[in-house]
Protein backbone atom coordinates (compact mmCIF):
# COMPACT_ATOMS: atom_id res chain seq x y z
CA UNK A 1 0.00 0.00 0.00
CA UNK A 2 1.68 3.13 -1.30
CA UNK A 3 -0.54 5.48 0.93
CA UNK A 4 0.24 3.81 4.34
CA UNK A 5 3.96 4.31 3.22
CA UNK A 6 3.77 7.53 2.60
CA UNK A 7 1.69 8.09 6.26
CA UNK A 8 4.55 6.59 7.74
CA UNK A 9 6.90 8.22 6.31
CA UNK A 10 5.47 11.86 6.28
CA UNK A 11 3.70 11.01 9.60
CA UNK A 12 4.80 14.25 11.50
CA UNK A 13 4.46 16.58 8.83
CA UNK A 14 1.03 14.80 8.17
CA UNK A 15 0.13 15.69 12.22
CA UNK A 16 1.11 19.03 11.55
CA UNK A 17 -0.71 20.00 8.37
CA UNK A 18 -3.54 18.47 10.24
CA UNK A 19 -3.25 20.62 13.17
CA UNK A 20 -3.20 23.77 10.75
CA UNK A 21 -6.16 22.77 8.80
CA UNK A 22 -8.17 22.51 12.41
CA UNK A 23 -6.66 25.67 13.53
CA UNK A 24 -8.08 27.00 10.26
CA UNK A 25 -11.52 25.75 10.75
CA UNK A 26 -11.75 26.08 14.34
CA UNK A 27 -10.94 29.93 14.17
CA UNK A 28 -13.53 30.17 11.12
CA UNK A 29 -16.15 28.73 12.65
CA UNK A 30 -15.20 30.10 16.11
CA UNK A 31 -15.99 33.47 14.35
CA UNK A 32 -18.55 32.30 13.05
CA UNK A 33 -20.63 31.15 16.10
CA UNK A 34 -19.65 34.02 17.80
CA UNK A 35 -20.98 36.50 15.00
CA UNK A 36 -23.44 34.47 13.45
CA UNK A 37 -25.55 33.04 16.81
CA UNK A 38 -26.24 36.76 18.06
CA UNK A 39 -27.14 37.57 14.48
CA UNK A 40 -29.35 35.26 14.08
CA UNK A 41 -31.11 35.73 17.45
CA UNK A 42 -31.19 39.40 16.35
CA UNK A 43 -32.81 38.67 13.64
CA UNK A 44 -35.49 36.49 14.74
CA UNK A 45 -36.60 39.13 16.82
CA UNK A 46 -36.46 42.07 13.73
CA UNK A 47 -38.42 39.46 10.63
CA UNK A 48 -38.31 42.71 8.82
CA UNK A 49 -34.43 41.98 8.44
CA UNK A 50 -34.43 38.63 8.73
CA UNK A 51 -35.37 37.86 4.85
CA UNK A 52 -32.40 40.05 3.61
CA UNK A 53 -29.53 39.14 5.86
CA UNK A 54 -30.13 35.40 5.24
CA UNK A 55 -30.60 36.33 1.01
CA UNK A 56 -27.19 37.51 1.94
CA UNK A 57 -25.77 34.85 3.40
CA UNK A 58 -27.19 32.14 0.69
CA UNK A 59 -25.77 34.43 -1.84
CA UNK A 60 -22.06 34.37 -0.20
CA UNK A 61 -22.61 30.15 -0.30
CA UNK A 62 -23.19 30.00 -4.39
CA UNK A 63 -19.68 32.09 -4.69
CA UNK A 64 -17.30 28.97 -5.76
CA UNK A 65 -14.47 29.07 -3.33
CA UNK A 66 -12.15 29.61 -5.91
CA UNK A 67 -13.38 32.54 -6.68
CA UNK A 68 -13.76 34.03 -3.66
CA UNK A 69 -10.71 33.53 -2.77
CA UNK A 70 -9.82 35.22 -5.86
CA UNK A 71 -12.04 38.31 -4.64
CA UNK A 72 -10.74 38.41 -1.29
CA UNK A 73 -7.08 38.44 -2.89
CA UNK A 74 -7.33 42.28 -4.18
CA UNK A 75 -8.87 43.40 -0.81
CA UNK A 76 -6.30 42.16 1.76
CA UNK A 77 -3.60 43.01 -0.44
CA UNK A 78 -4.26 46.63 0.35
CA UNK A 79 -2.96 45.45 3.76
CA UNK A 80 -0.63 43.33 2.59
CA UNK A 81 -2.05 40.19 3.64
CA UNK A 82 -3.24 39.01 0.32
CA UNK A 83 -2.23 35.43 0.50
CA UNK A 84 -2.24 33.30 3.82
CA UNK A 85 -4.06 32.59 6.82
CA UNK A 86 -6.50 35.74 7.14
CA UNK A 87 -7.86 35.68 3.69
CA UNK A 88 -8.13 31.81 3.86
CA UNK A 89 -10.44 32.25 7.83
CA UNK A 90 -12.16 35.06 6.30
CA UNK A 91 -13.85 33.50 3.48
CA UNK A 92 -14.54 30.34 5.78
CA UNK A 93 -16.13 32.54 8.24
CA UNK A 94 -17.97 33.91 5.01
CA UNK A 95 -18.83 30.26 4.45
CA UNK A 96 -20.03 29.40 7.35
CA UNK A 97 -22.49 32.11 8.49
CA UNK A 98 -25.42 30.66 6.86
CA UNK A 99 -26.14 27.55 8.34
CA UNK A 100 -25.43 29.00 11.73
CA UNK A 101 -27.41 32.16 10.98
CA UNK A 102 -30.31 30.13 9.33
CA UNK A 103 -30.42 27.73 12.15
CA UNK A 104 -30.47 30.25 15.14
CA UNK A 105 -33.18 32.12 13.47
CA UNK A 106 -35.08 29.38 12.62
CA UNK A 107 -34.57 27.17 15.98
CA UNK A 108 -35.83 30.26 17.90
CA UNK A 109 -38.37 31.00 15.17
CA UNK A 110 -40.15 27.48 15.84
CA UNK A 111 -39.94 27.72 19.63
CA UNK A 112 -43.63 26.35 20.42
CA UNK A 113 -45.78 29.66 20.57
CA UNK A 114 -47.68 28.31 23.37
CA UNK A 115 -44.00 28.07 24.98
CA UNK A 116 -43.30 31.53 24.17
CA UNK A 117 -47.23 32.74 25.15
CA UNK A 118 -46.67 31.32 28.65
CA UNK A 119 -43.06 32.55 29.38
CA UNK A 120 -44.46 36.23 28.20
CA UNK A 121 -47.29 35.48 30.31
CA UNK A 122 -45.66 34.59 33.37
CA UNK A 123 -44.04 37.42 33.44
CA UNK A 124 -40.64 37.17 31.93
CA UNK A 125 -38.54 39.89 30.53
CA UNK A 126 -37.55 39.81 26.89
CA UNK A 127 -33.99 38.87 28.20
CA UNK A 128 -35.48 36.24 30.53
CA UNK A 129 -37.22 34.39 27.64
CA UNK A 130 -34.70 34.36 25.37
CA UNK A 131 -31.53 33.17 28.10
CA UNK A 132 -33.69 30.59 30.18
CA UNK A 133 -36.34 29.57 27.54
CA UNK A 134 -35.45 30.24 23.93
CA UNK A 135 -31.91 29.46 23.69
CA UNK A 136 -31.85 26.10 25.64
CA UNK A 137 -34.59 24.88 23.15
CA UNK A 138 -32.86 26.34 19.96
CA UNK A 139 -29.59 24.61 20.91
CA UNK A 140 -29.63 21.09 19.19
CA UNK A 141 -30.69 22.67 16.16
CA UNK A 142 -28.44 25.69 15.97
CA UNK A 143 -25.41 22.71 16.88
CA UNK A 144 -26.77 21.09 13.77
CA UNK A 145 -26.02 24.09 11.63
CA UNK A 146 -22.62 24.06 13.54
CA UNK A 147 -21.96 21.09 12.53
CA UNK A 148 -22.89 21.50 9.01
CA UNK A 149 -20.70 24.72 8.88
CA UNK A 150 -17.73 22.56 10.34
CA UNK A 151 -17.70 19.71 7.73
CA UNK A 152 -18.14 22.34 4.72
CA UNK A 153 -15.03 24.18 6.05
CA UNK A 154 -12.76 21.54 6.58
CA UNK A 155 -13.31 20.17 2.57
CA UNK A 156 -13.30 24.09 1.58
CA UNK A 157 -10.31 24.47 3.51
CA UNK A 158 -8.51 22.15 1.28
CA UNK A 159 -8.53 24.45 -1.41
CA UNK A 160 -7.01 27.76 0.89
CA UNK A 161 -3.66 26.09 0.22
CA UNK A 162 -3.65 27.42 -2.88
CA UNK A 163 -3.56 30.62 -1.11
CA UNK A 164 -0.99 29.49 1.42
CA UNK A 165 -2.75 29.32 3.98
CA UNK A 166 -1.52 25.84 5.09
CA UNK A 167 -3.89 22.48 5.93
CA UNK A 168 -4.03 19.32 4.33
CA UNK A 169 -5.01 21.03 0.84
CA UNK A 170 -0.95 21.32 0.53
CA UNK A 171 -0.84 17.49 0.07
CA UNK A 172 -3.28 18.04 -3.17
CA UNK A 173 -1.79 21.38 -4.39
CA UNK A 174 1.41 20.03 -4.30
CA UNK A 175 0.60 16.31 -5.30
CA UNK A 176 -0.97 18.09 -8.69
CA UNK A 177 1.82 20.56 -9.29
CA UNK A 178 4.25 17.39 -9.48
CA UNK A 179 1.95 14.64 -10.65
CA UNK A 180 2.67 12.70 -7.44
CA UNK A 181 -0.67 10.39 -7.23
CA UNK A 182 -0.41 8.93 -3.83
CA UNK A 183 0.16 12.61 -2.34
CA UNK A 184 -2.63 13.86 -4.03
CA UNK A 185 -4.89 10.78 -2.58
CA UNK A 186 -3.05 11.44 0.84
CA UNK A 187 -4.53 14.78 1.34
CA UNK A 188 -7.77 13.20 0.10
CA UNK A 189 -7.97 10.61 2.80
CA UNK A 190 -6.82 13.01 4.86
CA UNK A 191 -9.45 15.64 4.20
CA UNK A 192 -12.51 13.06 4.16
CA UNK A 193 -11.39 10.95 7.51
CA UNK A 194 -10.36 14.35 8.81
CA UNK A 195 -14.50 15.69 7.74
CA UNK A 196 -16.11 12.29 9.15
CA UNK A 197 -14.47 11.77 11.92
CA UNK A 198 -15.77 15.94 13.35
CA UNK A 199 -18.82 15.25 12.06
CA UNK A 200 -19.25 12.06 13.87
CA UNK A 201 -17.89 14.18 17.12
CA UNK A 202 -20.22 16.97 17.00
CA UNK A 203 -22.86 14.40 16.05
CA UNK A 204 -22.64 12.97 19.57
CA UNK A 205 -21.90 16.16 20.91
CA UNK A 206 -24.97 17.40 19.53
CA UNK A 207 -27.42 14.36 21.11
CA UNK A 208 -25.98 15.08 24.37
CA UNK A 209 -27.79 19.00 23.87
CA UNK A 210 -30.59 17.22 22.65
CA UNK A 211 -33.41 16.38 25.01
CA UNK A 212 -34.82 12.76 24.45
CA UNK A 213 -38.45 13.84 23.66
CA UNK A 214 -36.53 15.13 20.11
CA UNK A 215 -34.69 11.65 19.59
CA UNK A 216 -38.92 9.75 20.10
CA UNK A 217 -40.71 12.44 18.15
CA UNK B 1 -61.59 41.49 42.39
CA UNK B 2 -61.25 42.08 38.66
CA UNK B 3 -63.62 45.19 37.18
CA UNK B 4 -64.27 45.19 33.20
CA UNK B 5 -65.10 48.47 32.50
CA UNK B 6 -66.67 49.67 28.78
CA UNK B 7 -63.66 47.06 27.76
CA UNK B 8 -63.21 47.10 23.76
CA UNK B 9 -61.02 45.77 21.77
CA UNK B 10 -60.57 46.36 17.49
CA UNK B 11 -57.98 44.32 15.72
CA UNK B 12 -56.43 46.12 12.55
CA UNK B 13 -54.76 43.64 10.24
CA UNK B 14 -54.36 43.75 6.09
CA UNK B 15 -57.10 46.25 6.33
CA UNK B 16 -59.79 44.51 7.67
CA UNK B 17 -60.88 45.43 11.14
CA UNK B 18 -62.50 43.28 13.73
CA UNK B 19 -63.93 44.15 16.92
CA UNK B 20 -63.12 41.05 18.52
CA UNK B 21 -64.60 43.01 21.80
CA UNK B 22 -66.93 45.13 22.53
CA UNK B 23 -68.57 47.24 24.89
CA UNK B 24 -67.88 44.47 27.57
CA UNK B 25 -68.48 45.73 31.48
CA UNK B 26 -68.77 43.00 34.34
CA UNK B 27 -66.98 42.52 37.97
CA UNK B 28 -65.86 39.35 39.54
CA UNK B 29 -66.20 39.34 42.64
CA UNK B 30 -62.93 38.30 44.79
CA UNK B 31 -62.71 34.21 45.46
CA UNK B 32 -65.17 33.66 42.67
CA UNK B 33 -64.52 31.74 39.63
CA UNK B 34 -66.40 33.70 36.45
CA UNK B 35 -66.28 31.60 33.16
CA UNK B 36 -66.30 33.27 30.28
CA UNK B 37 -68.21 31.16 27.79
CA UNK B 38 -69.39 31.58 23.82
CA UNK B 39 -68.99 30.22 20.40
CA UNK B 40 -65.38 29.94 19.06
CA UNK B 41 -64.15 33.23 17.94
CA UNK B 42 -66.60 35.00 19.88
CA UNK B 43 -63.57 36.91 21.91
CA UNK B 44 -62.83 34.95 24.92
CA UNK B 45 -59.17 34.11 24.77
CA UNK B 46 -59.00 38.39 23.70
CA UNK B 47 -61.21 39.11 26.70
CA UNK B 48 -58.55 36.84 28.99
CA UNK B 49 -55.17 38.44 27.76
CA UNK B 50 -56.24 41.45 28.30
CA UNK B 51 -55.90 41.20 31.62
CA UNK B 52 -52.47 40.39 31.95
CA UNK B 53 -51.78 42.83 29.31
CA UNK B 54 -51.23 40.32 26.84
CA UNK B 55 -52.82 42.20 24.65
CA UNK B 56 -53.91 45.76 24.96
CA UNK B 57 -56.59 47.68 25.57
CA UNK B 58 -58.55 49.70 22.34
CA UNK B 59 -61.20 51.03 24.85
CA UNK B 60 -62.52 51.08 28.16
CA UNK B 61 -60.31 49.74 31.77
CA UNK B 62 -59.20 46.65 33.48
CA UNK B 63 -59.45 47.09 37.57
CA UNK B 64 -57.46 44.72 39.70
CA UNK B 65 -57.53 44.36 43.37
CA UNK B 66 -58.33 48.53 43.16
CA UNK B 67 -55.59 49.21 40.78
CA UNK B 68 -55.95 49.61 36.58
CA UNK B 69 -53.31 47.50 34.81
CA UNK B 70 -52.23 49.96 32.34
CA UNK B 71 -50.75 51.89 35.50
CA UNK B 72 -48.73 48.73 36.70
CA UNK B 73 -45.94 47.75 34.78
CA UNK B 74 -46.59 44.34 32.49
CA UNK B 75 -43.94 42.30 33.54
CA UNK B 76 -44.66 43.07 37.50
CA UNK B 77 -48.77 42.77 36.62
CA UNK B 78 -48.07 39.07 35.08
CA UNK B 79 -45.60 38.15 37.86
CA UNK B 80 -49.19 38.61 40.17
CA UNK B 81 -51.71 36.98 37.94
CA UNK B 82 -51.66 33.17 36.96
CA UNK B 83 -51.94 32.47 33.76
CA UNK B 84 -52.68 28.76 32.56
CA UNK B 85 -53.39 28.01 28.76
CA UNK B 86 -55.00 24.86 26.79
CA UNK B 87 -51.33 24.22 25.10
CA UNK B 88 -49.75 23.76 29.32
CA UNK B 89 -46.65 26.06 27.60
CA UNK B 90 -44.68 23.95 29.80
CA UNK B 91 -40.61 24.80 29.12
CA UNK B 92 -39.84 21.43 27.37
CA UNK B 93 -36.06 22.47 28.67
CA UNK B 94 -36.75 22.57 32.10
CA UNK B 95 -37.32 19.81 34.85
CA UNK B 96 -41.46 19.59 36.77
CA UNK B 97 -39.38 21.00 39.34
CA UNK B 98 -37.96 24.60 37.26
CA UNK B 99 -41.32 24.44 35.60
CA UNK B 100 -43.14 24.51 38.70
CA UNK B 101 -40.77 27.33 40.17
CA UNK B 102 -40.82 29.48 37.41
CA UNK B 103 -42.16 32.58 38.79
CA UNK B 104 -40.69 32.23 42.73
CA UNK B 105 -37.33 31.67 41.04
CA UNK B 106 -37.73 35.61 38.97
CA UNK B 107 -38.92 36.79 42.50
CA UNK B 108 -35.80 35.64 43.81
CA UNK B 109 -37.57 33.06 46.47
CA UNK B 110 -34.78 31.13 48.49
CA UNK B 111 -33.81 27.37 47.85
CA UNK B 112 -35.59 26.15 50.63
CA UNK B 113 -38.75 28.25 50.63
CA UNK B 114 -39.17 27.38 46.87
CA UNK B 115 -38.55 23.68 48.05
CA UNK B 116 -41.83 23.89 50.44
CA UNK B 117 -43.72 25.47 48.18
CA UNK B 118 -43.21 22.94 45.77
CA UNK B 119 -43.90 20.19 47.47
CA UNK B 120 -47.04 21.96 49.21
CA UNK B 121 -48.47 22.25 45.27
CA UNK B 122 -47.63 18.88 44.00
CA UNK B 123 -49.40 17.38 47.18
CA UNK B 124 -52.35 19.51 46.36
CA UNK B 125 -52.44 18.37 42.67
CA UNK B 126 -51.92 14.99 43.61
CA UNK B 127 -48.59 14.17 42.34
CA UNK B 128 -46.23 13.03 44.42
CA UNK B 129 -42.90 15.68 44.84
CA UNK B 130 -39.99 13.34 44.83
CA UNK B 131 -41.33 11.32 41.77
CA UNK B 132 -41.44 14.07 39.52
CA UNK B 133 -39.08 16.67 40.84
CA UNK B 134 -36.30 16.01 38.01
CA UNK B 135 -38.29 14.81 35.52
CA UNK B 136 -39.04 16.68 32.41
CA UNK B 137 -42.94 17.77 31.05
CA UNK B 138 -43.01 15.32 27.79
CA UNK B 139 -42.74 12.12 29.86
CA UNK B 140 -46.04 12.92 31.74
CA UNK B 141 -49.92 12.65 30.63
CA UNK B 142 -51.52 15.55 28.97
CA UNK B 143 -53.48 15.14 32.00
CA UNK B 144 -50.66 15.03 34.01
CA UNK B 145 -49.17 18.52 32.16
CA UNK B 146 -52.38 20.44 32.69
CA UNK B 147 -51.86 19.88 36.53
CA UNK B 148 -48.47 21.17 36.22
CA UNK B 149 -49.48 23.77 34.32
CA UNK B 150 -51.79 24.91 37.23
CA UNK B 151 -49.50 24.68 39.99
CA UNK B 152 -47.29 26.71 38.18
CA UNK B 153 -49.44 29.29 37.95
CA UNK B 154 -49.98 29.20 41.75
CA UNK B 155 -46.78 28.42 42.33
CA UNK B 156 -46.12 32.39 43.46
CA UNK B 157 -49.65 32.05 45.58
CA UNK B 158 -50.78 35.09 42.90
CA UNK B 159 -54.64 36.41 43.93
CA UNK B 160 -55.63 36.37 40.39
CA UNK B 161 -55.59 33.31 37.89
CA UNK B 162 -56.60 33.60 33.97
CA UNK B 163 -57.35 30.26 32.77
CA UNK B 164 -57.98 29.93 28.78
CA UNK B 165 -59.02 26.20 28.18
CA UNK B 166 -56.97 24.21 30.65
CA UNK B 167 -58.76 21.25 30.60
CA UNK B 168 -60.19 21.26 26.88
CA UNK B 169 -57.96 19.21 24.94
CA UNK B 170 -58.00 16.49 27.46
CA UNK B 171 -60.65 13.77 27.19
CA UNK B 172 -64.15 13.94 28.92
CA UNK B 173 -62.96 11.23 31.96
CA UNK B 174 -60.03 13.15 32.90
CA UNK B 175 -61.79 16.21 32.45
CA UNK B 176 -64.36 15.71 34.91
CA UNK B 177 -61.50 14.41 37.43
CA UNK B 178 -59.72 17.57 37.20
CA UNK B 179 -62.28 19.95 37.44
CA UNK B 180 -63.44 17.95 40.62
CA UNK B 181 -59.77 18.00 41.72
CA UNK B 182 -59.55 21.90 41.01
CA UNK B 183 -63.20 22.46 42.52
CA UNK B 184 -61.62 21.50 45.48
CA UNK B 185 -58.57 23.53 45.29
CA UNK B 186 -60.16 26.63 44.66
CA UNK B 187 -62.31 26.39 47.85
CA UNK B 188 -58.61 25.79 50.21
CA UNK B 189 -56.85 28.54 47.90
CA UNK B 190 -60.05 31.32 47.05
CA UNK B 191 -58.10 33.10 43.82
CA UNK B 192 -60.56 35.36 41.94
CA UNK B 193 -60.74 33.48 38.54
CA UNK B 194 -61.04 34.47 35.20
CA UNK B 195 -61.85 30.56 32.85
CA UNK B 196 -62.62 30.74 29.37
CA UNK B 197 -64.37 27.85 28.47
CA UNK B 198 -66.80 26.89 25.66
CA UNK B 199 -68.32 23.56 26.94
CA UNK B 200 -72.03 24.74 28.90
CA UNK B 201 -71.53 21.90 31.46
CA UNK B 202 -67.96 23.10 32.36
CA UNK B 203 -69.29 26.48 33.03
CA UNK B 204 -72.00 25.29 34.73
CA UNK B 205 -70.04 23.14 37.22
CA UNK B 206 -67.30 25.33 37.70
CA UNK B 207 -68.89 29.19 37.47
CA UNK B 208 -70.13 31.20 40.14
CA UNK B 209 -71.27 33.60 37.79
CA UNK B 210 -71.17 33.35 33.44
CA UNK B 211 -70.61 35.76 31.30
CA UNK B 212 -71.74 34.89 27.65
CA UNK B 213 -70.27 36.10 24.67
CA UNK B 214 -71.08 36.66 20.96
CA UNK B 215 -69.47 38.31 18.40
CA UNK B 216 -67.48 40.43 21.41
CA UNK B 217 -71.07 41.37 23.28
CA UNK B 218 -71.65 40.84 26.66
CA UNK B 219 -75.08 38.80 26.24
CA UNK B 220 -75.37 37.86 29.52
CA UNK B 221 -73.41 37.54 32.93
CA UNK B 222 -75.17 35.86 35.91
CA UNK B 223 -75.21 33.20 38.27
CA UNK B 224 -75.36 29.05 36.28
CA UNK B 225 -78.95 29.26 37.60
CA UNK B 226 -79.73 32.98 36.71
CA UNK B 227 -78.49 31.93 33.56
CA UNK B 228 -80.55 28.83 32.87
CA UNK B 229 -84.01 29.87 34.71
CA UNK B 230 -83.96 33.42 32.92
CA UNK B 231 -81.92 33.57 29.60
CA UNK B 232 -81.71 37.33 28.45
CA UNK B 233 -82.34 36.43 24.97
CA UNK B 234 -82.70 34.07 21.85
CA UNK B 235 -79.07 33.49 21.81
CA UNK B 236 -78.78 32.35 25.60
CA UNK B 237 -81.81 30.17 25.25
CA UNK B 238 -80.60 28.59 22.17
CA UNK B 239 -76.78 28.62 23.74
CA UNK B 240 -77.75 26.44 26.52
CA UNK B 241 -80.19 23.95 24.87
CA UNK B 242 -83.42 22.72 25.36
CA UNK B 243 -82.27 20.48 28.28
CA UNK B 244 -82.01 23.25 30.29
CA UNK B 245 -84.29 22.48 32.85
CA UNK B 246 -82.13 19.17 33.19
CA UNK B 247 -79.22 20.76 33.35
CA UNK B 248 -80.96 23.69 36.54
CA UNK B 249 -81.62 20.26 38.48
CA UNK B 250 -78.36 19.12 38.57
CA UNK B 251 -77.01 22.57 40.18
CA UNK B 252 -79.37 21.66 42.90
CA UNK B 253 -79.34 18.77 45.83
CA UNK B 254 -82.40 16.86 47.07
CA UNK B 255 -81.34 18.85 50.96
CA UNK B 256 -81.90 21.97 49.46
CA UNK B 257 -85.28 21.00 47.67
CA UNK B 258 -86.56 19.51 50.99
CA UNK B 259 -85.63 22.76 52.97
CA UNK B 260 -86.75 25.35 50.78
CA UNK B 261 -89.95 23.84 50.05
CA UNK B 262 -90.56 22.31 53.92
CA UNK B 263 -91.42 19.29 52.43
CA UNK B 264 -93.21 17.47 55.20
CA UNK B 265 -94.54 14.58 53.34
CA UNK B 266 -94.16 11.76 56.06
CA UNK B 267 -92.34 8.66 55.21
CA UNK B 268 -94.93 6.27 55.51
CA UNK B 269 -95.17 5.49 51.75
CA UNK B 270 -92.00 3.63 51.79
CA UNK B 271 -91.04 4.84 47.61
CA UNK B 272 -88.77 1.72 46.39
CA UNK B 273 -85.62 4.02 46.04
CA UNK B 274 -83.65 6.03 48.63
CA UNK B 275 -81.21 9.13 47.79
CA UNK B 276 -79.46 10.76 50.31
CA UNK B 277 -78.90 14.63 50.96
CA UNK B 278 -76.47 15.79 48.53
CA UNK B 279 -77.70 13.81 45.47
CA UNK B 280 -78.12 16.20 42.68
CA UNK B 281 -81.71 16.49 41.65
CA UNK B 282 -80.94 14.81 38.09
CA UNK B 283 -80.55 11.87 39.20
CA UNK B 284 -83.39 12.61 41.77
CA UNK B 285 -85.65 13.30 38.66
CA UNK B 286 -84.13 9.26 37.41
CA UNK B 287 -84.96 7.62 39.83
CA UNK B 288 -88.44 9.03 40.12
CA UNK B 289 -89.15 8.26 36.71
CA UNK B 290 -88.46 4.92 37.24
CA UNK B 291 -90.40 4.73 40.94
CA UNK B 292 -93.98 3.19 40.10
CA UNK B 293 -95.87 6.25 42.16
CA UNK B 294 -93.23 8.57 41.02
CA UNK B 295 -91.42 9.53 43.88
CA UNK B 296 -88.44 8.87 46.65
CA UNK B 297 -87.20 9.06 49.58
CA UNK B 298 -84.63 10.91 51.05
CA UNK B 299 -82.12 9.85 53.65
CA UNK B 300 -80.13 11.80 56.19
CA UNK B 301 -76.69 11.26 57.24
CA UNK B 302 -77.60 8.73 60.05
CA UNK B 303 -80.30 6.73 57.49
CA UNK B 304 -82.82 7.80 58.40
CA UNK B 305 -85.96 9.38 56.12
CA UNK B 306 -86.02 12.93 55.97
CA UNK B 307 -88.50 13.61 53.41
CA UNK B 308 -90.05 12.12 50.35
CA UNK B 309 -89.52 14.16 47.35
CA UNK B 310 -92.71 13.55 44.41
CA UNK B 311 -92.47 14.43 40.32
CA UNK B 312 -95.00 17.46 41.14
CA UNK B 313 -92.10 18.83 43.78
CA UNK B 314 -89.64 19.02 40.40
CA UNK B 315 -92.22 20.01 37.96
CA UNK B 316 -93.25 22.93 40.46
CA UNK B 317 -89.80 24.30 41.31
CA UNK B 318 -88.91 24.21 37.68
CA UNK B 319 -91.39 26.17 37.11
CA UNK B 320 -90.91 28.92 39.67
CA UNK B 321 -88.06 31.39 38.02
CA UNK B 322 -87.70 33.26 40.92
CA UNK B 323 -86.97 30.11 43.57
CA UNK B 324 -84.58 31.90 46.04
CA UNK B 325 -82.64 28.64 46.42
CA UNK B 326 -78.93 29.30 46.46
CA UNK B 327 -77.24 26.77 44.00
CA UNK B 328 -75.16 23.84 45.78
CA UNK B 329 -71.61 24.80 47.04
CA UNK B 330 -69.79 23.39 44.33
N1 LIG C 1 -54.12 38.98 16.44
C1 LIG C 1 -55.32 39.09 15.84
N2 LIG C 1 -55.46 39.87 14.73
C2 LIG C 1 -56.66 40.00 14.14
N3 LIG C 1 -57.79 39.40 14.54
C3 LIG C 1 -57.72 38.61 15.62
C4 LIG C 1 -56.48 38.41 16.32
N4 LIG C 1 -56.72 37.57 17.37
C5 LIG C 1 -58.03 37.26 17.32
N5 LIG C 1 -58.63 37.88 16.28
C6 LIG C 1 -60.07 37.80 15.94
O1 LIG C 1 -60.81 38.24 17.06
C7 LIG C 1 -61.94 37.42 17.28
C8 LIG C 1 -61.93 36.84 18.67
O2 LIG C 1 -60.85 35.94 18.80
P1 LIG C 1 -60.58 35.12 20.14
O3 LIG C 1 -59.31 34.37 19.96
O4 LIG C 1 -60.66 36.03 21.30
O5 LIG C 1 -61.81 34.11 20.15
P2 LIG C 1 -62.17 32.95 21.17
O6 LIG C 1 -63.51 33.29 21.71
O7 LIG C 1 -61.08 32.74 22.14
O8 LIG C 1 -62.32 31.71 20.21
P3 LIG C 1 -61.93 30.16 20.46
O9 LIG C 1 -63.03 29.56 21.27
O10 LIG C 1 -61.91 29.61 19.07
O11 LIG C 1 -60.61 30.13 21.13
C9 LIG C 1 -61.93 36.39 16.17
O12 LIG C 1 -62.80 36.82 15.16
C10 LIG C 1 -60.51 36.39 15.69
O13 LIG C 1 -60.46 36.08 14.32
MG1 LIG D 1 -59.74 31.08 22.60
Amino acid sequence: MELLAFFQSHWSEAVGLTLQHLRLVGASVGIAIVTGVPLGIYVSQKESLAEFILALAGMVMTIPSIAMFGILIPILSLINQGIGFLPAVIALILYSELPIIRNTYLAIKNVDPSVRDAAVGMGMTPRQRLLKVELPIAIPVIMAGVRVAVVMTIGIGAIAAYIGAGGLGVYIAQGISNSYTTMIQAGAVAVSVLAICADVILASVQRLYTPKRQATT
Amino acid sequence: MIEFQHVTKVYQSAGATTKAVDDVSFAVEEGEICVLLGPSGCGKTTLLRMVNRLIGLTNGDIIVNGRNINSVNPVELRRTIGYVIQQTGLFPNMTIFDNVCTVPKMLGWSRAKMHDRYEELMVMIGLDPKEYAKRFPWELSGGQQQRIGVARALAADPPVMLMDEPFGALDPIIRDHLQREFLKIQQTVKKTIVFVSHDLDEALTLGDKIAILKSGKLMQFGTPDEILSAPANDFVSSFIGADKSLKRLSLFTAGQLLQSRRITRICSSKPSVAVQMDTDLRTVLAHILADPNGEVSVLDKTGNCAGVIHYNDLARFLEDDSNEMEPAAN
